[in-house]
């Protein structure tokens, strides 16, 4: 009994007022008379709850600063299409600035711009700019590592069990550094934990990632990370059969009420903000910068009701104690195949080249690369 | 069939005649584009945006300067092979959806084969043998749905989709395995074909000689299927295929050759991604640009001169895509529910062929 009627007359009436109306108001210009456009492509959604999101909420920020504009493109594939999609940002935005975010970005497509148009600065996340590419081409990237092995700590006095799950996309080097360093951070606290790596062998395959969880779960697993490009399954999985978990890439706080332990964290918002400021003071921006949480570039997720005060003291020390420079690859660690990767007394660097080519799990990751 | 027992003797009016009844094919999915349109117009204000904005951000980003057309035609030109994958067996009556697994394949088999030449070989050798393998690649493996459809009764959508997935596991098994170049640690990868050996722009253009690939191959299996008895037999194929096997004709060998040539488009595409892109093979192949194919084919009703425009219109589909994430604020998925749109639309538009005497001939006088 409404007298609501939409007939197709007065639908069509509104719809073109609506068009027209719109048209009338005339557009919205983008290219800013003065200031600094900077153009930021991501290769997924920018609410992933992942990797994209973190890059996201950092555009954000750089929202934020006076006279800078942000112009923003998602679920860019790392194909023709990102080339076309900074090259359109470049030429119909006016951008000056690319930040690159997704690590196929790279080669070829950002060195090729970088080469065509080089007035425009082109930063990418991830550490590939070698002293042969462009000048104007250059490499961010924030050690997550250190964020993981405190997430690692905090997780050592978590488990009873004295097992951690470790849900892991490929078997490639920035994600074998993560597992390593999330074992030692919980081996600091607890001799006895291991950590259980499970592969998925792609970087987002939801239903691989839930299956993962659950196995981890089943084999005894009471607390769980991860390394895939967006926790979310991740952790609803885990949290939903009641265990405990640790983020990775952005806050998945909300996601896991009762169980969420802390996460590993970048932080992009510094170096983008820091960027901008170098540009506006005319500056010329460093090729590569990379750090963790020595220069503000990672941080951990703020502690959630699955942490134990225990746990957040053990783990605020460790986190500043990885702050002043203390290494976290301290000997003995042996590799997974008894090899020695540091021995007794000796130490890496947090920042060694030598971590930047992972390519080996240490003794104490249950769980094989190949 | 019935024009032909009936040409009389006024010929005007015959031609006349011809052109009502054809225009029926040009009216049907103007008309759904439109609606299509109109249905997208009111999902943008639903969500308070302008469609008159999004129709000038379309044209800005897909077609109105240089560098957009440019924009679009690069992208067009995948979906043009892909499509074909679609278009060529489609014209037997099957629906092939699986021309992404092809594109893979493709793409997988012309850097596989570059890897032992790029030592010796000068580039045009290269690259001939890279496109003959990604062709091959590509044929075989959409040749396999034509042979299981033909001899075990297998849906080849079923098995062309399922097969999709298995290529994607084959290009990871390699390119992550014994293919890998070691030299790049994080993006498993195969060893490059070498920038010196790659296929550059066309002359004044940075879009790459894929295009005119593209529309070289449309325009040859276009003749290849109006002109020729191959295409004639295999339209009977797919009219009928019980009245084909009567009449003798080969329908399982004509399953399995318009699967495969099918395939080699699909494959071609995958060919120049590798040859004129990425310069090696890794997990970028996988774009989805077989999947826009089908779309592309459909929307063309699988006739391959008409895939060249609509690739061009998606294309720039694409193309103005990111114009409009980044002007308009909306998510990139709202692009997608377009494309959507139009799909439906056209499929049910499908349904009002032959239902308007408008478009019949006329009888009598």
């Amino acid at each position: 009994m409404t007298d609501f009627k939409l007939n197709r007359r007065a639908f069509l009436k509104t719809a073109a007022a609506g068009a027209a109306g719109a048209g009338a108001l005339g557009l919205p210009t983008m290219a800013s008379a003065a200031g600094l456009t900077i153009g930021i492509v991501y290769v997924g959604p920018r609410d992933d709850f992942g990797w994209n999101q973190a890059h996201a909420e950092a555009a954000k920020v750089l929202k934020g600063v006076p006279d800078v504009t942000v112009v923003e493109e998602e679920n860019v594939p790392e194909t023709v299409a990102v080339a076309k999609s900074m090259e359109s940002m470049i030429n119909l935005d006016d951008a000056k600035m690319i930040f690159a975010t997704s690590f196929g970005y790279y080669k070829p497509f950002v060195l090729d711009l970088a080469g065509k148009y080089g007035d425009v600065q082109f930063r990418h996340a991830a550490p590939l700019w070698t002293d042969e590419d462009p000048k104007n081409a250059g490499s961010y990237f924030g050690y997550l590592d250190q964020a993981h092995y405190v997430d690692g700590v905090a997780a050592g006095l978590s488990t009873t069990s004295n097992r951690l799950g470790f849900v892991a996309a490929k078997p490639i080097g920035t994600v074998l550094r993560n597992i390593n360093s999330f074992l030692l951070g919980a081996k600091k606290v607890n001799p006895d934990a291991e950590v259980q790596v499970i592969f998925t062998g792609e970087w987002s395959l939801p239903v691989r990632e839930a299956e993962a969880t659950n196995a981890l779960v089943n084999a005894n697993c009471d607390v769980i990370t991860c390394h895939v490009d967006s926790p979310k399954v991740v952790i609803e999985t885990a949290e939903a059969r009641g265990v405990k978990t640790c983020g990775h890439n952005a806050s998945q706080a909300p996601l896991a009420p009762k169980g969420f332990i802390t996460g590993a964290e970048y932080k992009w918002s510094t170096i983008y903000t820091q960027y901008a400021a170098d540009l506006a003071a005319g500056k010329t921006l460093p090729n590569f910068i990379g750090a963790g949480f020595d220069k503000d570039f990672v941080q951990n997720t703020p502690y959630g009701a699955g942490a134990s005060a225990e746990a957040i003291a053990a783990a605020d020390a460790a986190r500043a104690e990885v702050k002043a420079g203390k290494p976290i690859f301290t000997g003995p660690i042996l590799k997974q195949d008894g090899s020695v990767l540091v021995g007794a007394g000796a130490s890496l660097d947090n920042y060694d080249p030598m971590l930047d080519r992972t390519d080996f799990l240490i003794e104490g990751v249950i769980g094989s690369i190949t | 069939m019935a024009e032909l027992t009936q040409a009389g003797p006024q010929v005007r009016t015959e031609l006349a005649d011809r052109a009502r009844r054809s225009s029926e094919y040009v009216l049907v999915p103007a008309v759904a584009v439109l609606v299509s349109a109109i249905l997208f117009s009111v999902f943008l204000l639903f969500l308070g945006k302008s469609p008159a904005q999004f129709v000038e951000l379309l044209w800005k980003g897909g077609f109105g300067s240089w560098f957009s057309l440019q924009n679009t035609l690069v992208r067009a030109s995948p979906f043009m092979l892909t499509a074909l994958c679609v278009a060529i067996p489609a014209r037997l009556g099957m629906v092939v959806i699986g021309g992404e697994g092809a594109l893979i394949m493709g793409g997988f088999g012309a850097a596989v084969i570059a890897i032992p030449m790029v030592s010796w070989a000068p580039a045009p050798v290269i690259l001939a043998a890279m496109a003959m393998a990604g062709m091959l690649a590509g044929g075989i493996w959409i040749g396999i749905v034509g042979a299981v459809r033909h001899y075990r009764g297998v849906n080849e959508t079923i098995s062309s989709l399922l097969l999709f997935y298995i290529a994607v596991s084959v290009l990871n098994f390699f390119v992550e395995g014994v293919l890998r170049d070691p030299s790049d640690p994080n993006k498993p990868s195969t060893m490059p074909i070498g920038r010196e050996n790659m296929i550059g722009p066309m002359p004044a253009t940075d879009v790459h000689w894929g295009l005119a690939a593209g529309i070289v191959v449309c325009v040859l299996l276009y003749f290849l299927m109006n002109r020729t008895t191959f295409g004639f037999a295999a339209r009977v194929t797919g009219g009928n295929l019980r009245a084909a096997q009567a009449q003798g004709l080969p329908v399982g060998r004509l399953v399995m050759v318009s699967c495969f040539i099918g395939g080699a488009a699909a494959g071609l595409a995958g060919f120049f991604e590798v040859a004129a892109i990425h310069g090696k093979a890794n997990a970028s192949l996988i774009a989805g640009y077989g999947f826009t194919g089908i779309l592309v084919s459909f929307l063309a009703r699988h006739n391959p001169l008409v895939i060249i425009p609509i690739a061009i219109f998606l294309g720039g589909i694409d193309a103005s895509g990111g114009l409009i994430q980044r002007r308009m604020d909306l998510p990139d998925a709202t692009v997608l529910v377009l494309q959507g749109l139009m799909f439906v639309v056209l499929l049910a538009s499908e349904t009002f062929y032959g239902r308007y005497s408008f478009f019949r001939k006329s009888e009598g006088t």
